[in-house]
């Protein structure tokens, strides 16, 4: 059973070490590990609801109990008997103790397994069962909920219970997106700590006693800060569930998808849940130098776009002033016939904050290839919220900067008055609405051609003489640098509607009609590409960039959520 | 003890008492304002306090072998050593006026009679552990003694010994007065913290929060009840060693019994810890059983603490037999008869009390004040006392009586804080003292029938 310590891997780099024996194994970890953690890193996973590495721990829930021992204290001169691997022999405490608060100290022995930890845990697992529903298949968390999931590992096989059930508030409107069933509830207070906590919202809490304690909003407020929806994700039961989701889908028929949040110069990291060509929601995924374990409601809920009956599914083509279906051929022939009718001066070309690297590269080659001068991108600024939403609005302007070489904003006022002056003659516009964008349709209607990219039907589609279908953040690959400098990568959940494209795809097609040039079958040689050309890519390719990013670029921006996890992890207040 | 007090009629102490703390408790000639208590000697001993060195009082505390009343019987010298030496934060004391132990009304007479005994108790003791802030934390049911204390504070201030330089030296000092809203958990040490900063009484997990050292506020902070203060004044009079000559080793002083049920007088006694046996409460101090009746259970500490039978033997490590009535009234004895000496609140149970009412009775008190917080507590609480109601009403099965003891094994040890205890081990006792009774009020013949409601819901389809 036992060997001699060895280093676990996973530890944070030397700091005072300490010797543990865990299930006999004896191993070594930094010293204020907390129990739980140690016993992670050595694999022997502990059970637990009310728990969360970035909360602290008020340790209610007691599933996370095990058998504890230490040395025995020696009296002076004695010797202490030794064990085989000449540690001293663990003295084993009668009672449990919880793996979740206490930390290991040198010596100590866990035993997650045996009699004594089983033992609690079936009898938490017991209690936590009888006032529960047992309705599992009509309950919206089915599929991902951890009290079905550690029933079904530690639970009794059939109830003892003779009782009537406490009775509790279902269906409760605690706010614009999250409901309430304070059955299922099993006040483990992991919402209420992290409104408290983590959102400055303390708006959740308990009422009544005992058994029959309820949790329940304080009266005359709601449930409604932007990162309200957070609470349903560590919500380990189906007390909370989300406004948007729930039953929509069941959670075993997703698939999920790691990717990222576009909606601000963030960059969540998240799941993108989606079943064949639908997106059904999104959810955070752990990266502690972008969004811990959170993002912002307003992120998370910004997709049913996607699967609007408003999404452009065709190129179109203005003939005597009516949108006519084209091909993609037809439409790109007609783009590129336009941009080499008129000198590179009488051309503009608007590109947007919310592009790839990869499309603005392709893009920066077509300005290039065409030595266009008047080309700008369109700011979007006024998000900060001293949480994790990001001034900038856009989610790659790092991108734009580096691969494009301007500001977000700069020479917009020069290409919009070439526009109103009628000195821009053909227009391409990427990704973004110009009438949102301050110009007016009798301006847009000076241009000789506009043709434009869009994921929506709108005013300057409407506008335009040729249209491109383009594809969502969730249907496409490719990479973008967010406010803290980090590369991050997303990826493809769904396949587009209809004829839209990948903006990239697009980008080649028109670099060939206007130049001839080409060699780029994949975005990851548009990666490959543009990391020969950029210094700050060199060196990487789209699949090294890796789930978690890469930090590529100093800024001096900082994550408020991030530094005050920094700060109650360095009290020991939460694990982080 | 003073032959020269006059009490009043029907109220004299029994001559088998020794009153120090309830010397001025039914007194005739005597009332709660501070010129009284002046009168008859009070802070005095506050005066000698001022003059004395911090640890030497800390040290007579602890020579004198003081055991918290409040139910632990923690040394309270020990306690106030906890204090880490290189704090830098304030110190806080706190006075546990919750009385809330079913059983237990000592606290009570001190605050309506002689509330400057605690006051100058409080005073000395906050001197000795430096601690310039204290409270006294009285719970919702005690109105009437809420506006006594804060009378005799505003009296104690008045004079001079409370507020900017207590009795003309350096020393600053304020009580405050804080009443709970009517929760048991609340006179859980941790609870009462939470409380007093204004929070739900969610005791606190332990470790890392010991009060003496992480206490209100995170800063150290000292909680004893409100008899273990009102001793510390008597320690300063008597001198640490005339007070451990009180009561037996280790178990020093004397200490108020709280005597309720089935006996002729009912009440309270000062005695010294370990000088009388349950015999003698029962017989000499209480007038004995009601006339015809046989002795059949006693509750010995508080309703916490667990049953004794009136046929159990208790055969001691020390090589003693006891039979029940021949337990001394006193912590380390009656912690070796497998139970407690808890907070002085002793309840004699004749043969006219069915056992099955009676933990019926109790589980329905913790089921109410369980504060909710963890799992084995809060819902093993409600699920004992739903399966004694059960037992009591005749629709239980012999089963159930092991299902109650089975479910009380699941809590305790395993909670956040004593509470989990106080509430499985009556159960715990209850069920195997008195199986037997207990199960003949259950019916054999329900075993089968007696299903979990879901369970009937789920067999016709209906969940
Ligand atoms: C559930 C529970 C209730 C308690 N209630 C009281 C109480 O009402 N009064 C009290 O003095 N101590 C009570 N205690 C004990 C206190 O936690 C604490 O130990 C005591 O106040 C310390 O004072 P002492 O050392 O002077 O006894 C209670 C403990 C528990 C676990
Ligand atoms: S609603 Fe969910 S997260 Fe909140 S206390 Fe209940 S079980 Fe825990
Ligand atoms: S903070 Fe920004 S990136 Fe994060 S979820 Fe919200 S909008 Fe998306
Ligand atoms: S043991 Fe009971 S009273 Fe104590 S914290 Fe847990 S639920 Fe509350
Ligand atoms: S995880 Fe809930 S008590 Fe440890």
């Amino acid at each position: 059973m036992s060997t001699a310590p060895t280093p676990v891997p996973a530890s944070p780099p030397p700091v005072d070490l300490v010797n543990v024996q865990i299930n006999g194994q004896w191993l070594k970890f930094p010293k204020g590990t907390r129990m739980i953690e140690a016993c992670r890193q050595a694999e022997a996973m502990v059970p637990h609801y009310c728990y969360h590495p970035k909360l602290s721990s008020p340790g209610n829930c007691r599933m996370c109990l095990v058998e504890m021992g230490m040395p025995p204290r020696p009296t002076p001169g004695q010797e202490l008997e030794k064990d085989e691997d000449g540690f001293a022999k663990i003295g084993w405490m009668p009672r449990p103790v919880i793996a979740c608060a206490n930390t290991i100290g040198e010596g100590m022995g866990i035993r997650t397994e045996g009699k004594l930890s089983e033992e609690c845990r079936k009898g938490v697992m017991e209690l936590l069962l009888i006032n529960h529903p047992l309705d599992c298949p009509i309950c919206d968390q089915a599929g991902e909920c951890k009290l079905q999931e550690f029933s079904v590992e530690h639970g009794n096989g059939e109830s003892h219970f003779r009782e009537e059930k406490v009775k509790k508030p279902k269906n409760v409107d605690i706010g614009p997106r999250v409901r309430l069933d304070d059955e299922r509830c099993i006040m483990c207070s992991r919402c209420i700590r992290f409104t408290a906590e983590i959102a400055d919202d303390p708006v959740l809490g308990f009422t009544e006693r005992g058994s029959f304690t309820t949790l329940s909003v304080h009266p005359g407020k709601r449930l409604e800060n932007n990162y309200s929806l957070n609470t349903v994700d560590i919500c380990p039961v189906g007390a909370l569930t989300s406004n948007d989701f729930r039953f929509q889908q069941r959670v075993w028929f997703l698939k999920e998808t790691k990717s990222l949040c576009t909606k601000c110069g963030r960059g969540c990291n998240m799941e993108i849940s989606s079943r064949e060509k639908e997106v059904f929601r999104q959810t955070p995924r752990e990266n502690n130098d972008v969004n811990s374990t959170w993002m912002c409601d307003q992120g998370r809920l910004d997709f049913h776009f996607v699967n609007s009956e408003y999404r452009l599914t065709q190129p179109l083509i203005k003939v005597d002033g009516k949108h006519q279906a084209a091909t993609w051929k037809q439409a790109i022939a007609k783009i590129a016939e336009a941009l080499k009718s008129v000198k590179p001066s009488e051309i503009a070309i608007i590109g947007s904050g919310r592009m790839t690297n990869e499309e603005l590269y392709l893009s920066k080659c077509l300005i290039r290839v065409l030595g266009v001068e008047n080309f700008a991108v369109i700011p979007r600024t006024g998000g900060a919220d001293n949480y994790l939403r990001a001034d900038d609005l856009n989610p790659n302007s790092n991108g734009v900067r580096t691969i494009w070489g301007v500001e977000p904003g700069a020479n917009l006022d020069t290409v919009f008055e070439n526009i109103t002056r009628a000195r821009a003659r053909v227009v391409l516009v990427l990704g973004e609405n110009l009438m949102k964008a301050g110009l007016e349709a009798r301006q847009l209607q000076k241009i000789e051609f506009l043709a434009s990219t869009h994921v929506l039907a709108n005013a300057t589609a409407e506008q335009s003489h040729v249209v491109l279908p383009a594809a969502t953040y969730a249907e496409k690959r490719g990479s973008m640098i967010n406010v803290t400098g980090r590369l991050q990568k997303l990826n493809k959940a769904i396949e587009s509607p209809g004829e839209a494209r990948d903006d990239w795809e697009f980008l080649r097609d028109l670099i060939l009609a206007v130049s001839g040039t080409n060699g780029l079958y994949s975005v990851d040689d548009v990666f490959k590409q543009m990391a020969g050309e950029i210094e700050l890519f060199k060196g990487l390719t789209l699949s090294r960039i890796g789930e978690l990013g890469l930090p590529i670029m100093e800024t001096s921006e900082k994550v408020p959520v991030l530094e005050r996890e920094k700060e109650r992890k360095a009290k020991g207040v939460i694990v982080g | 003890m003073s032959t020269t007090i006059p009490y009043k009629p029907g109220k004299e102490p029994h001559a088998r008492e020794h009153r120090l703390i309830f010397r001025n408790v039914d007194r005739a000639d005597y009332d709660p304002s501070i010129d009284c208590y002046i009168r008859n000697g009070g802070y005095v001993q506050l005066k000698k306090a001022l003059g004395m060195e911090r640890q030497a009082i800390i040290d007579e505390v602890k020579k004198s072998g003081l055991r918290g009343r409040g139910g632990a019987g923690f040394p309270t010298g020990v306690k106030w050593g906890f204090i880490p030496p290189t704090n830098t934060k304030p110190v806080y004391l706190i006075c546990n006026a919750d009385e809330s132990e079913p059983g237990t009304f000592k606290d009570r007479y001190i605050m309506h009679q002689d509330p400057h005994q605690l006051v100058e108790g409080m005073i000395i003791s906050c001197f000795a552990v430096k601690a310039q802030l204290a409270y006294i934390y009285i719970r919702e049911e005690f109105p009437e003694a809420a506006i006594i204390l804060e009378k005799a504070l505003a009296e104690a201030r008045a004079k001079g010994y409370l507020g900017k330089n207590v009795g003309g030296t350096a020393y600053d000092l304020e009580i405050y007065v804080h009443r709970g809203a009517g929760a048991y958990i609340c006179g859980e040490e941790t609870g009462l913290i939470e409380s007093l900063e204004g929070k739900r009484p969610y005791p606190r997990i332990k470790p890392p929060y010991f009060p003496a050292a992480l206490g209100l506020y995170m800063s150290p902070t000292i909680v004893n009840n409100v008899e273990s203060l009102c001793h510390v004044k008597h320690i300063l009079e008597m001198g640490s060693e005339a007070y451990a000559k009180l009561g037996t080793p280790n178990n020093t002083g004397t200490r108020i019994l709280c005597v309720s049920g089935d006996v002729q007088k009912p009440g309270y006694f000062e005695v010294q810890v370990g000088h009388v046996t349950m015999g003698e409460v029962i017989n000499d101090l209480c007038g004995g059983l009601k006339p015809g009746r046989k002795l059949k259970a006693i509750i010995p500490g508080g309703s916490s603490a667990k049953v004794l039978r009136a046929d159990e033997k208790f055969k001691l490590k020390d090589g003693r037999e006891l039979g029940i009535m021949d337990i001394p009234m006193d912590f380390d004895t009656m912690a070796a008869c497998g139970t407690m000496a808890g907070s002085g609140g002793v309840i004699i149970m004749d043969d006219s009390r069915s056992m099955s009412w009676v933990i019926n009775n109790l589980n329905q008190f913790y089921a109410h004040e369980s504060c909710g917080q963890c799992t084995p507590c809060r819902e093993g609480s409600l699920w004992m006392k739903k399966i004694s109601d059960r037992i009591v009403a005749g629709t239980a099965s012999p089963s159930d009586v092991d299902e109650l003891l089975r479910v009380a094994n699941n809590i305790e040890g395993k909670t956040i804080c004593a509470f989990g205890e106080a509430c499985s081990w009556p159960t715990q006792s209850f069920v195997k003292k008195f199986r037997d009774e207990m199960i003949g009020d259950t019916k054999p013949e329900l075993e089968s029938k007696i299903v979990n409601p879901e369970t009937v819901l789920a067999a016709a389809n209906l969940v």
